[in-house]
């Protein structure tokens, strides 16, 4: 066995290189499914928002399957949709142009995978984001977490008239911290 | 990290911790609660998969990715090594996105107002894939050390940033390259944040003579070892 090797920060410093021009588009014209925008702030143990960190999110397409190896039924993934989105924070928050995921067996309900760095974590944290408008504690993940705490992944649905906006606040510190993984 | 048993893909023996006082930041940011165990569904066992597509041919060489008239200023370098699992495979694909100051201490950032130049002839990023061994490959120049204001003649170490996208969600790591024989690594906080001396020092490169080339650029070999879930059953013929 190799030692696996340590975490160091991301700095304030990564948005030049990690940050591109649409990285938080997910989708084209062609995708499938229903289009989403999901936004909203990271904020810290003041509850200030947190203006330099990155997070980076992780989905199936419309159908739940995944455009990767592992997924048995990788070859019928829409070929339109990479699944993988990365939005630096402003003092707004991130914002990602997406679709809503199918659900991925054996959870009857959809969710995203959400990884998030910043200057002053040494290492990320990792958490996932559920959709107010299903019954999550369907999700076996879901259904496992804490009663009082759960409601922290949870994306508020919100139809505007410029289209369907899911909103969730992830919180690194203090009253309503987010729940975050060891994976 | 749990009493149910779960064992995660970090090891928090090595990985540093959230709350590290000494890196002021990370008084704000640090989540209180402890961190939920997480069997991987589909979804952490999958991830974003990369091509040769994806990456240009001068994105690996920062010397000349952004020149606009001539050459950056500094120590040219060659930094290489090989990306491993924590079985000592060779982990292919993997994208390595890379950032760093310039040689002056600079980076291009707008948010860094440290009073030293910029070099009209470096940006300070660069990407590429590993190939199918493992191997990796990116020619830069030396970065400068750089004053920040955790607290009063605040130096970083020079580093070179290293993001790594592995072979699922769970293969993920964002770390600091050093380099040897640095005064400025016993000082600083987000080094000294890593909770053992060992595994600190894995963050050091190498000077590599067999990598240096006659008459143009010194040689650091930096290995990198990946945590993640174990990837047998995605290789050719694995069962």
């Amino acid at each position: 066995m190799r030692a696996q090797y340590p975490s160091q920060t991301v700095g304030p410093f990564f948005a030049f290189a990690l940050v591109r021009e649409g990285g938080n588009v997910l989708v084209n014209e062609q995708t499938l499914g229903e289009r989403i925008t999901l936004k909203g702030r990271v904020l810290d143990g003041d509850n200030q928002p947190v203006d330099d960190a990155l997070v980076e999110i992780w989905q199936a397409d419309a159908q739940g399957r995944f455009r990767h190896p592992a997924d048995p039924q990788h070859a019928q993934a829409d070929p339109h949709f990479k699944g993988f989105g990365r939005s630096g924070t402003t003092g707004e928050g991130f914002c990602f142009q997406t679709i809503k995921p199918g659900p991925v067996p054996p959870s009857p309900v959809p969710c995203i995978a959400v990884r998030v760095f910043a200057r002053g974590m040494l290492i990320h944290a990792v958490t996932r984001v559920y959709f107010s408008d299903h019954d999550n504690t369907l999700d076996p993940v879901f259904a496992g977490l804490d009663p009082a705490r759960r409601q922290t992944l949870v994306a508020q649905r919100c139809e505007l008239p410029g289209g369907v906006v899911y909103r969730w606040d992830l919180r690194l510190q203090g009253e309503g911290e987010t729940i975050f993984f060891d994976l | 990290m749990s009493e149910s048993g779960h064992k995660g893909v970090l090891d928090w023996s090595i990985q540093p911790p959230y709350l590290h006082a000494p890196y002021v930041a990370t008084v704000r940011r640090a989540p209180h609660h402890p961190l939920v165990p997480l069997a991987a569904s589909l979804m952490e066992r999958t991830g974003p998969v990369y091509g040769e597509g994806d990456i240009g041919p001068l994105d690996h060489d920062l010397t000349k990715n952004a020149a606009k008239n001539g050459e950056p200023l500094g120590e040219r370098i060659i930094v290489t090594g090989r990306v491993l699992d924590e079985n000592g495979r060779g982990v292919p694909g993997v994208l390595i996105e890379i950032w760093q100051a310039n040689a002056a201490g600079r980076y291009i950032h707008k948010n860094d107002q440290h009073d030293a130049p910029l070099d009209p002839n470096f940006v300070g990023a660069g990407r590429t894939l590993t190939d199918e061994k493992g191997f990796y490959r990116f020619i830069s120049i030396k970065p400068g050390a750089y004053p920040w204001r955790n607290h009063f003649n605040a130096w970083r170490p020079a580093h070179i940033h290293f993001s790594l996208i592995g072979r699922n969600f769970s293969e993920r790591l964002v770390t600091q390259m050093y380099f040897p024989g640095d005064p400025l690594l016993e000082y600083d906080p987000i080094y000294q944040g890593i909770p053992n001396t060992k595994a600190r020092s894995r963050l050091i490169s190498r000077f590599d003579l067999e990598t240096t080339q006659p008459e143009w650029a010194l040689g650091y070999r930096f290995d990198i070892v990946l945590a993640g879930y174990d990837q047998t059953y995605f290789e050719p013929g694995g069962h």
